[in-house]
């Protein structure tokens, strides 16, 4: 089943939780929705279940090619299961029963719902808890019930609301790597809201990223980490924090925020005279030089964070303050002096209304 | 300002307990010097908020002492010790400013008013909240909730250790940068032992000079976070840290070979292997490089995951699943291919604990 | 607010809403019919406009100055009520066992009170503080304290008070342990971590946290503390003289004693009317104290 989104909106008083939004979730697709606290992820989470009604706009299931209405329509009459970031299970039933529970309302024969508790627990590794209480087992564990009860019912829509937040950070790499597996076997359409840009690309698929209530953008995971449309959305998409660079460019040169000039090399020879930001994660700001021309700033370490093989150097220069991410240890003081290099072939460039004027070629994950 | 030793100290929860297994924390010895900074890491379970709660004093170990600066402070209560505490969930309290909440402590233990004045606006502006020193610190952010917490300690100029209990948690991702990064340049500045416990590994290793590894109540390795990445000394270690963690293989090893999976693979060093113990051998996948076929060892490829700007490969080596680095330049990948691994970065375990070998 | 519309549900609703009409709202037509009106029997009805609202709501007539002198008895009451038992409710929510068996313990034996009914617990009060036979009232006289609540109106009043807190407290005080339970331990933890006082956890956690449940409370008690009747009318019978006749027994004697339709029945709306005030009165200024919390942090 898919799930069609036209012009929905929805005012809650004065406020606009969700603005106009048309969004298609092909049937079987697994969609992420990526967006800091409050951008409007549960709401439109609610929306697609029918808990909320929108205040315009329509929701459409297509079913056969065929689409049908279903804006009003009640959530229980929607064929839709939900897991939220709390566990939520049935305290005084097992967790087979809590599995099978959706089964039970549905009264299917029992030997029919022992068959599918079974085949569902093996899938998501909780055969041996079965006869356990939930709130006996492990964060993970009961998160796994819930997931499995909403997943037996056979929805055609599952919608996941920062399901892992909780759990522990290993626990939580495992059901990640596990999910996209699950949701495959399905069949459902699946929606999936998370606060971390890591984790959508994990997951694969489809992202939606949100700001204030909006859909910035849509697409394939990697495309729409690899060709934001604007710099809202490579914000969200960037973890740590895109690093930003103004500029103006005048004729084959640019102007830097401390005056000084450079010659517009790379992504920046095409573009018209005028004033741009340029965008750059922090694995394309590097500390050694590369070969070629590149855009260097001198400045001071404000603080170094090893991460095993890795480090991030937060830096402060002319430029601004930078996240740097380098292979190796780079075991720095604050204070020290760094110099920090640009690529300016690998960089985003945005205009001043914040559009994509120009995106560096990804041939390969670089 | 204090250096906190532990010694001997274990704890469980039940009374007259002997055999291992009651124990939450079994017996150890640390000592954590002044103007550390310092992570408990594990996963839920393994004892690290136990022992947050014995160095705060919520919880008296029932062996052991604990030594602020050599005095044993174990039977103290909370408010005697000088510590301050960063919660998981943000507390502040609701009906006062966020000056009121930064006064508080110091409110409380007498300080004259003027001086109070002073302490309170020197930390807010170590905080970057001196414009919010008049908000009602209800309306606040998560984030600004969690840095009032943090300043209630830091006002305190007695305060020896601050413990922070996962004090992320609630916080976004881009918000979380932010953060940390204020919290070690404060620790810089402030020259005060800070202890933070977590599950997260990369708060973990980005926060601390010294990450304290625990599982199932005991110390398994305590080290720098890049000793802790290059030579784990324990496979739950290597399971621990790094996303995806360390691949471990068991193997046979003799001399500077080992036998994988029936191919032979060169290692730095070599062993004498201790007769009768589980042999494995351990490989980041930072250090396993996916190959073209009949280059390395034969695996089969199960997918690529694009990770933005690397790429992860999920292999097969016979039944064991093995996750792998894809190089830059490796292009057109099929259901096979090879796998080759850096001969300086495997480790040899012998029933999980890492061996020394010798050239 | 605006939920998918599902119009089976109202049917699901029109047994209630036929069982409300029957119960409230024809009779409370019937009383503002009333109201209005004038009788002598027989069925027979005159039209007396507001004539009766007048009479009411002017001290100088006799029935006038009856309201004004009950309505003051009423006000003085809810006040004592809820001075006594808003701080005692409390401080027994404090004193209360947190975890362990006494937990239950405990709330079984303060929710007995609340489960006796009015005119039982009339009854009680009325014999235990009887002089001659009463273990209460017997036992005051003897340590020589000159009681007895059929005559001195102080001591009907005390009575009354007394009869009231032993009823009611232990619904403020579980009130009050509902939202103490909410608390996390944290918020403990932290203020002993700050060196606060045991005052200073009162009023910078504890009682932060349970306004909310406060406000339900506060309102619960004024109401039932301002419709008092079962209790004074089965103890005191509104005495000595008509020093503990509040508004709901000078209503029945209208009614029945005296079958004055139209007055009583103008003296019920006036009588809504001002507990519907006062409770919107309250509600309001302790919701607005409420309101910086409810508004999205600026920032987000």
């Amino acid at each position: 089943m898919g799930l069609v989104l036209d012009r929905v909106r929805r005012d809650v008083g004065a406020l606009t939780h969700i603005h106009e939004t048309t969004l298609r979730l092909p049937p079987g697709t697994m969609t992420v929705l990526l967006g800091a606290t409050l951008a409007g992820k549960t709401s439109l989470m609610r929306l697609m279940a029918g808990l909320d009604r929108p205040t315009s706009g329509r929701i459409l299931v297509e079913e056969n090619g065929r689409e049908r209405d279903v804006t009003g329509l009640p959530v229980r009459e929607r064929s839709v299961a939900m897991v939220y970031q709390q566990f939520i299970n049935y305290p005084n039933l097992s967790v087979f029963e809590n599995i099978a529970s959706p089964l039970r309302v549905k009264g299917l024969p029992k030997a029919e719902i022992d068959g599918k508790v079974r085949a569902m627990a093996r899938l998501m590794q909780l055969e041996s808890f079965l006869d356990r209480m939930p709130l006996n087992l492990s964060g993970g564990q009961q998160q796994r019930t819930a997931m499995a009860r909403a997943l037996i019912k056979g929805a055609d829509l599952v919608l996941l609301d920062e399901p892992l937040a909780n759990l522990d950070y290993k626990l939580r790499e495992e059901l990640r790597e596990e999910l996209p597996r699950i949701v495959r076997m399905s069949n459902a359409t699946v929606v999936y809201a998370t606060t971390e840009p890591q984790e959508a690309l994990l997951l694969g698929s489809h992202t939606a990223t949100l700001w204030q209530g909006r859909v910035t953008q849509y697409g394939p995971s990697a495309e729409v980490y690899r060709r934001p449309q604007d710099l809202i959305t490579a914000r969200i998409f960037s973890d740590p924090p895109l690093n930003l660079l103004p500029v103006t460019k005048t004729g084959a040169e640019i102007l830097l925020p401390d005056g000084s000039k450079a010659p517009a090399t790379g992504a920046l020879t095409g573009l018209a005279d005028g004033d741009y930001q340029l965008g750059f994660r922090a694995h394309q700001l590097g500390l050694r030089a590369p070969a070629g021309t590149s855009l260097h700033f001198d400045g001071k370490v404000v603080v170094s964070e090893i991460a095993g093989s890795e480090s991030f150097v937060h830096v402060e220069c002319s430029g601004g303050r930078w996240v740097a991410l380098a292979s190796g240890v780079y075991r720095l003081e604050p204070g020290t002096p760094i110099a920090v290099h640009i690529e300016p072939t690998t960089v985003f460039v945005f205009d001043s209304a914040g559009k994509l004027a120009h995106a560096p070629a990804f041939l390969s994950a670089a | 300002m204090a250096r906190i030793e532990l010694s001997d100290l274990a704890h469980s929860y039940k009374r007259g307990a002997s055999a291992p297994a009651d124990f939450a924390l079994k017996p150890m010895n640390l000592t954590w010097r002044q103007g550390g900074a310092y992570a408990l890491l594990g996963p839920s379970g393994c004892g690290k908020t136990t022992l947050l709660n014995i160095i705060s004093g919520l919880i008296i170990p029932s062996q052991g002492r604990v030594l602020f600066d050599g005095r044993d402070v174990a039977h103290l209560p909370t408010e005697k010790r000088n510590i301050a505490q960063v919660f998981q969930f943000p507390v502040v309290y609701d009906t006062m400013s966020v000056y009121e909440n930064l006064a508080f402590p110091l409110r409380n233990r007498g300080m004259a008013a003027a001086a109070v004045d002073g302490r309170v606006r020197e930390i807010a502006t170590l905080l970057d909240m001196t414009g919010e020193l008049d908000r009602k610190a209800r309306g606040l952010t998560a984030d600004a909730k969690q840095k009032i917490s943090l300043g209630r300690g830091l006002v305190r100029p007695d305060v020896a250790a601050i413990l922070f209990d996962e004090p992320l948690t609630v916080i976004d991702p881009q918000l979380k940068w932010e953060l940390r990064s204020k919290l070690k340049a404060l620790h810089k500045a402030l020259d005060v032992t800070m202890i933070y416990v977590t599950h997260d590994q990369t708060e973990a290793l980005t926060f601390a000079d010294t990450v304290v590894v625990m599982h199932d109540g005991r110390v398994v390795q305590a080290g720098r976070p890049d000793e802790l990445f290059e030579k784990p000394a324990h496979t739950f270690v290597g399971y621990f840290i790094g996303s995806p963690g360390m691949n471990v293989l068991p193997a046979s090893v003799a001399g500077n070979q080992a036998q994988i999976a029936g191919a032979t693979i060169g290692l730095r060093w070599s062993y004498d292997v201790p007769p009768g113990k589980r042999i494995e051998i351990g490989v980041r996948p930072e250090f396993a490089m996916l190959a073209r076929p009949g280059e390395g060892v034969p695996v089969t490829v199960e997918r690529i995951d694009d990770l933005g700007r690397s790429r992860l490969a999920r292999l097969r080596l016979r039944e064991h699943a093995v996750a792998a680095s894809v190089p830059d330049e490796l292009s057109e990948i099929g259901e096979t291919a090879g796998l080759i691994l850096q001969p300086d970065h495997i480790h040899v375990y012998a029933d999980g604990e890492r061996l020394e070998g010798r050239a | 607010m605006d939920k998918p519309q599902n119009n089976r549900a109202w049917f699901l609703v029109l047994p209630v809403l036929a069982i409300v009409a029957f119960s409230a709202v024809i009779p409370l037509m019937t009383v503002v019919n009333y109201s209005v009106q004038d009788t002598f029997g027989n069925n027979q009805f005159f039209w007396n406009g507001t004539g009766w609202f007048r009479e009411l709501l002017d001290p100088t007539t006799d029935l006038g100055g009856r309201v004004r002198d009950s309505l003051w008895r009423n006000l003085l009451f809810s006040a004592i009520i809820l001075t006594i038992q808003v701080p005692l409710g409390i401080a027994v929510a404090l004193a209360m066992p947190r975890e362990g068996w006494k937990v239950a313990a405990t709330l079984v034996v303060m929710a007995m009170p609340l489960l006796v009914p009015w005119n039982v617990v009339g009854t009680i009060w009325q014999v235990f503080a009887r002089g001659d036979i009463g273990l209460l009232g017997y036992t005051v006289n003897r340590l020589g304290i000159d009681y007895n609540y059929v005559a001195d109106p102080l001591a009907a009043w005390v009575t009354i008070i007394v009869m009231d807190v032993w009823h009611w407290t232990s619904l403020v005080a579980l009130l009050c342990y509902a939202g103490l339970k909410s608390i996390p331990d944290a918020y403990y933890q932290a203020a002993r971590i700050d060196g606060a006082s045991r005052w200073a956890v009162f009023r910078f956690i504890q009682l932060p946290k349970m306004r909310r449940v406060l406000i339900i409370a506060v309102l619960l008690r004024f109401m039932d503390s301002f419709m008092i009747y079962t209790e004074p009318f089965v103890v005191t019978g509104g005495g000595p003289g008509n020093s503990t006749t509040f508004l709901s027994i000078e209503l029945v004697k209208l009614a029945l004693g005296q079958f004055d339709l139209g007055k009583a029945a103008a003296m019920s709306i006036v009588y809504n009317l001002i507990i519907l005030a006062v409770c919107w009165v309250f509600y309001t200024v302790m919701t607005n104290l409420d309101v910086e919390r409810r508004r999205p942090p600026a920032d987000a």
